[in-house]
């Protein structure tokens, strides 16, 4: 594959507004529609059993709804069928120990017979903490970054790199959001990795900018961010393809424990592509432009 | 270009063995042998330290019981750093009377106690073993305490002269002295034997008992009596713990989790390997190779650390072979660059891995970066997930920087004509 020679800037405005209206979508969907929140952030209880025969929701529901689990107040919880006709999956709020026993009890009398495949009993206390952990890493992990960068580049690059990153992570969290997706601990994983990945491509090009910068061979900005993109374009392209080669195997693969986290990643990791190339420069480009405007117009000044 | 001979065969042959293998060796030169040796070894190293210490799997895929408790703060009485101490070390002695092999006892924040018990699979045992306050506390008639747990010298099982199980305390010389008082005071009346407030028995006192030896008789079960004793024999706990989080994997779930994420991460190992063959043919297969390294590399410190393999964190990993990949991808590209403005294969070689270099440093750094707050604030899967991605960053760096290099380097002194079509690129003639 020889150079290509894309002019990537020619659209850096608009793929630029189009990024902002997306970010807006998906706070539009976050504030309406919120997030499905797991017992991981709500507390609560999950049972997954397998049960002695083949069940139904409706059977489940009917066990739940009986006589005596009348004061657990379970007959509302949501019940998932799984893969295996036999396994079953129960949301209720939280449930102590003891109750969990009993509704085992209530399932094997009606199914003949329950296995535990996992119970998940989480207070409402631990669930508020990882929420505001969660956005405390985001933060934090910002932070982090825009000092590194703003010591390794300039400040310019760490402010368009954060402002990518952030963009990755509110347009991800907003497709879950309207996919209905359910939210639980290693979502903020798939998101702090998808932060990574993004982050790593707008280093790799900038650090082509960087590089080309300095070598002063270019006539204008434009010039130069395009021939940075187009430079790192074959590693880009390469790296996406093996990471989504990775994804595509582990969300066939992987079963239903970990498709959601995978689905979570293959939807950031596009939008992180995405976004090293048509966000992160384009922005870097707006700032950069506006310095040199603002020093053309305070250089030639000279006083009388 | 021609379609260039292997380079051994420019070599006129003398008709001497020894003098053929001295030509080979110089177009391997010793330092290259060297190299690839010390590759060979730090495989076998990794083999070993993966042959030694087994990789330690987290409960979501052996099974087991993972418990969060919680210090309740009861009126000014401080949770101090002392009291969760001694909490932590009486959930130990409590635990190991449970025969779990390879429990974790760990202090969580200032109030926390996580308790990890691998392969048990009944939570409601282990909460009721671990979460109790075990006060007991036996009273007079007036139901005023006189003697408490910490009078007990031992408790174990045993069994009431009916042949029911039971549970046989020793007092301490001190508590001796007192339950021996009164016995003797209150000779025909009941005494009352409470756990947590709660009453177990009431026996009423036959005869003074002097000799420090008693029975908690009840209505108890085998398992309820064994429980009993190792809670009275553990002594209380200095502050109530509430359960605030609780995981309970079944084995059947844990082993199909392995089986899946196993398959999953074979396939998708395979279709990087071909990808990378494919686009790159000898470099590509020597970057594979440096995959097997790294693979080796990042399971042996795993291993090594005594980490815990969760699945979030086999997810961490497999991803990783992907972001390991780009390392690689970034040095070829550099390389190609060199080559088509002209540089020589091997300058093109060097200047492309000291190009490459910034870029991997600065992007591996910032992924280090998140990954470090992502342990120093997350939790549990969380923390390991941290711990895979970190330890995956710095081995594919490793690997990438010098393994790849090497062998690269190896390969073009191997056959120096040749190795710039390696890349699909003419050399400058």
């Amino acid at each position: 594959m020889g150079q290509t020679r894309f002019n990537f800037m020619r659209y850096g405005k608009a793929t630029l507004a189009v990024s902002a209206v997306l970010v807006m979508l998906s706070l539009l969907s976050l504030g309406v529609r919120g997030l499905n929140l797991g017992i991981d952030f709500t507390g609560g209880t999950l049972i997954e059993r397998q049960l002695g025969r083949a069940a139904t929701a409706d059977e489940v529901r009917q066990v739940l709804s009986g006589a005596d689990l009348a004061d657990l107040d379970v007959a509302g919880a949501v019940i998932q069928p799984l893969d295996n006709p036999r396994d079953v999956l129960i949301r209720t709020r939280p449930l102590s120990s003891a109750e969990i026993e009993r509704v085992d009890a209530a399932l094997a009398a009606a199914f003949g017979g329950v296995e535990v495949l996992r119970t998940e009993l989480v207070g409402p206390v631990i669930g508020a903490e990882l929420l505001r952990r969660a956005l405390l890493a985001v933060a934090l992990a910002s932070i982090g970054i825009l000092i590194y960068v703003s010591v390794r580049f300039q400040f310019k690059f760490a402010v368009a790199a954060v402002a990518a990153l952030l963009h990755d992570a509110i347009i991800a969290t907003g497709v879950v959001s309207v996919l209905g997706v359910e939210v639980n601990s290693p979502f903020i994983a798939a998101i702090l990795t998808v932060v990574g990945y993004s982050l790593n491509a707008t280093i790799v090009i900038f650090d082509r900018v960087r590089e080309n910068l300095q070598r002063g061979k270019e006539k204008s900005l434009v010039e130069l961010l395009n021939r940075s993109l187009n430079e790192t374009l074959a590693r880009t392209i390469h790296t996406t393809a093996t990471t989504l080669l990775v994804l595509v195997t582990l969300f066939v693969f992987g079963g239903s424990t970990l498709r959601d986290f995978i689905l979570v990643l293959l939807v950031g990791l596009t939008v992180g592509t995405y976004s090293s190339l048509m966000v992160a420069n384009p922005l870097w480009w707006l700032l950069k432009e506006r310095e040199e405007r603002a020093r053309g117009e305070a250089n030639p000044a000279p006083t009388p | 270009m021609s379609k260039g001979e292997p380079n051994g065969r420019l070599v006129p042959y003398d008709g001497t063995g020894v003098h053929l293998l001295a030509r080979e060796e110089r177009s391997l030169p010793r330092g290259n042998i060297v190299r690839i040796v010390v590759i060979l070894l730090i495989l076998a190293a990794t083999g070993v330290v993966l042959y030694r210490f087994p990789m330690q799997l987290g409960l979501d895929l052996q099974g087991g019981v993972h418990i969060v408790l919680e210090a309740r703060q009861i009126s000014a009485a401080a949770v101090t750093d002392e009291v969760m101490e001694r909490a932590m070390a009486i959930i130990d002695r409590r635990v190991n009377g449970l025969g779990v092999a390879e429990p974790v006892i760990q202090r969580e924040g200032s109030r926390r106690i996580v308790v990890e018990l691998p392969g048990v699979s009944d939570q409601q045992q282990a909460i009721d073993v671990i979460g109790r306050t075990a006060q007991l506390e036996i009273q007079d008639p007036f139901g005023r305490t006189v003697l408490t747990g910490a009078d007990l010298a031992d408790a174990r099982l045993g069994v009431d002269r009916f042949g029911r199980p039971a549970v046989d305390v020793q007092f301490t010389p001190e508590g001796a002295a007192r339950f021996a008082q009164l016995t003797t005071l209150y000779v025909g009346q009941p005494i009352p034997h409470r756990l947590d407030g709660e009453l177990l028995v009431a026996p009423v006192v036959q005869e003074p008992i002097t000799s420090g030896q008693g029975q908690i008789t009840g209505s108890f079960t085998h398992d309820e009596a064994r429980n009993l004793a190792i809670l009275l024999k553990a002594g209380s706990l200095p502050v109530p713990l509430d359960v605030v989080e609780m995981r309970n994997v079944g084995p059947t779930l844990g082993q199909e989790s392995i089986d899946r994420s196993l398959k999953a991460g074979i396939a998708g190992l395979v279709l990087v390997v071909l990808y990378m063959i494919m686009f790159y043919r000898l470099p590509g297969l020597l970057a594979d190779i440096a995959l097997g390294v790294y693979i080796m590399l990042v399971l042996a410190l795993l291993a090594g650390l005594h980490a815990t393999l969760t699945l979030p964190g086999i997810a961490g990993l497999i991803l990783s072979v992907g972001m390991a990949v780009d390392a690689n991808v970034i040095i070829y590209e550099r390389i190609k660059d060199e080559l088509r403005s002209g540089s020589k294969i091997r300058g093109a070689v060097r200047a492309g891995f000291h190009r490459a270099f910034t870029a991997i440093l600065d992007a591996n750094v910032t992924t280090l970066i998140a990954a470090g707050v992502l342990f120093w604030l997350g939790t549990g899967p969380i923390k390991g997930f941290a711990v895979t991605l970190s330890l995956g960053v710095l081995a594919s760096m490793l690997t990438a920087i010098v393994v790849t290099r090497w062998l690269l380097v190896a390969a073009v002194e191997a056959n120096p004509k040749g190795a710039a079509r390696y890349f699909g690129v003419q050399e400058a003639a």
